[in-house]
């Protein structure tokens, strides 16, 4: 019994020992903090002087985009086993996605009659 | 085609609020009354089928889905709730700013989702269908948004609620790991013949935390209070009322169908839950001084009652809870509408900013009145026969402690109720309230007046209502 599990306790221990083992060989290899001080390391002798931090804002509007890009995605991964088993399915099985589709459409339309599709509108 | 007719009260739901988006569109913004009335229309179509549909009995959907007395029941009750929760927005929302499209949409769609859960029969239907009753909640509890309460409301709800989801959907993978079964009835089936108690039993809890959360149960309430406040009052009638009924009806589900033969162990995880939840509502709302936020640990409170009736069980404890879930919600709703109703623009919802009520709106005082005594269980009102019924049930099956501690818990919280009534009747009004010579009739009045004659009428002629309801209950599987 306690057997079954050993395969469980392996892959805990395996994934401990690689998410440690990650983060030592980045603190071993990887950029020193502060060597970043020295013209040497840094991405330009001469130039502009990079500055800022490396993760910028985005516009809120990015995540807008990127909620209605997972819907559509969702859809497409639902169409690919529909599409394969489509003769299959028969009428009743074209009639499922018809309706899905219709669902989709009218969120679809839903988002592009209250403009959340028009980049520039979104500044107001 | 005959298996559409099985789920065809949240059908309705859904379809409509597809329709009224698209027709919303439409519709330009200060006329939004129009969309309030077409989603009104719809939610009575529903309820209305439902008690049309009344005695229908059945599964479909590859056993996916299941109809009976107690899902019929739900979607009435919930076509009703949200009928007169419809009418309770148009005046609040317009004052509030909030009266859009949206809400009646999102509403709609929560309405469908909490009358799939009374026609769940396998346990990812009950799931899709609290999604489905949730996330529109989330929203809606934001609505107001850019106001910083209800948007602190919908971040806390959607963070609380996302977790306790994975709650259910982990104790719903234990348990299918223990039966092989996601069906209600299969579950039922091999429960007998099940080796993997342990598993099961983890798996029961983890979805006892899930479904304890959805209807505030004890120790799982931390968001109620919170939630509830800074959500608009009229998603806060409707969260308290419709949300809390689903609830109960997926635990009724779950625990008295698929895991019905493992009683002895969760009975007494349900009992100690509701005398939990008795208790930390019943105190817990002794030291508010704000009124909604009172509203909320009295919400947690009558779950735990209704828990009592589940911790029951049996068709008596059953019975109990499917009658005392409209009686609750008749009181709830007309205690919202008066709060929603006494004050005009911005509302104040400290209980001091009632007081004199009965002077300057005799009759939302008497509305308000009704509810806190259906809420009490005094004799007259449903809130009585309800409780009646609950703690029956429970000392029918030799939980006298649990009945006990209901009792001393009711009394505790006639401090509270009373503390109200007292306010609106015996102290003077503030100075510079407008007295008004009875109410204007209006919407809003008739959907309070209502909501409190429901909680006499049932009070006083019960005995329809406990009947349809027996037939009810008696008719599951």
């Amino acid at each position: 019994m306690a057997s079954d599990y050993l395969p469980v306790g392996i892959l805990i221990l395996l994934a401990t020992a690689l998410a440690f083992l990650i983060v030592l060989i980045s603190i071993l290899f990887g950029p020193k903090r502060h060597a970043q001080k020295t013209k040497r390391v840094q991405p330009y002798e001469s130039g502009m002087q990079a500055i800022g931090p490396g993760q910028r804002r985005l516009p809120v509007r990015f995540y807008l985009v990127a909620v209605l890009f997972i819907l559509f995605d969702i859809e497409i991964i639902f169409f690919y086993p529909w599409a394969v088993a489509l003769r299959a399915l028969g009428p009743g099985g074209f009639l499922a996605m018809l309706s899905f589709m219709t669902i989709l459409v009218v969120g679809f339309v839903w988002v592009w009659k209250k403009g959340a599709l028009e980049w520039e509108s979104m500044d107001k | 085609m005959n298996e559409l007719l099985l789920v065809l009260p949240p059908l309705i739901f859904a379809l409509g609020g597809v329709v009224l988006l698209m027709v919303d569109l439409a519709i330009p913004r200060e006329r939004k009354s129009l969309t309030a009335g077409m989603a009104a229309v719809v939610s009575a179509a529903a309820a209305l089928c439902a008690i049309l549909q009344w005695g229908l009995a059945g599964s479909g959907f590859q056993g996916m889905i299941s109809v009976d007395g107690v899902a019929l029941a739900l979607d009435a009750l919930v076509g009703v709730i949200g009928v007169m929760t419809i009418g309770l927005s148009l005046r609040y929302n317009a004052l509030r700013g909030i009266l859009r499209g949206e809400f009646f949409v999102l509403m709609l769609f929560s309405l469908s989702g909490m009358a799939l859960i009374g026609h769940a029969a396998n346990l990812l239907t009950i799931f899709l269908a609290i999604e489905l009753l949730s996330i529109p909640l989330y929203v809606l509890s934001g609505i107001a948004r850019p106001r910083l309460d209800s948007e602190e409301s919908a971040m806390k709800y959607f963070l609380l609620g996302a977790f306790a989801s994975g709650f259910l959907v982990f104790g719903m993978a234990l348990v299918y790991g223990a039966t092989g079964q996601l069906s209600l009835t299969g579950i039922a089936r091999t429960l007998i013949t099940s080796t993997s108690v342990p598993l099961l039993v983890v798996g029961a809890a983890l979805m006892l935390v899930g479904l304890g959360f959805k209807v505030a149960a004890a120790p799982f309430h931390m968001w109620t209070p919170d939630v509830y406040q800074g959500a608009p009052t009229t998603v806060t009638a409707f969260m308290s009322t419709a949300t809390k009924a689903a609830g109960f009806v997926a635990l009724l589900r779950v625990f008295g169908v698929a895991l019905g033969d493992l009683a002895n162990v969760w009975q007494p995880a349900f009992a100690a839950l509701s005398a939990l939840t008795m208790m930390i509502g019943n105190l817990g709302a002794l030291t508010q001084i704000n009124l909604k936020r009172m509203l909320a640990y009295s919400s947690i409170a009558h779950a735990g009652y209704l828990l009592m009736g589940l911790a029951a069980g049996g068709v008596s404890g059953v019975r109990g809870v499917v009658f005392y879930l409209p009686a609750y919600a008749a009181a709830s709703l007309a205690a919202f509408a008066a709060m929603t109703a006494a004050h005009n623009g911005e509302e104040d919802q400290s209980i001091s900013a009632y007081a004199g009520l009965s002077r300057t709106r005799p009759g939302w005082a008497l509305v308000m009145a009704v509810a806190m005594l259906s809420l009490l269980g005094i004799p007259p009102t449903a809130g009585f026969v309800g409780k009646y019924m609950l703690f029956q049930s429970a000392i029918d099956v030799g939980l006298v402690p649990l009945a006990v501690i209901g009792v001393l818990t009711s009394v505790v919280s006639g401090y509270y109720y009373l503390r109200v009534i007292v306010t609106m009747y015996f102290e003077a009004p503030p100075e510079g309230v407008a007295v008004t010579k009875g109410n204007r009739l209006s919407l809003h009045w008739v959907t309070g007046a209502i909501a409190a004659a429901a909680s006499i009428v049932l009070g006083i002629l019960p005995a329809p209502l406990i009947n349809a309801v027996t037939a009810g209950v008696t008719s599951i599987r």
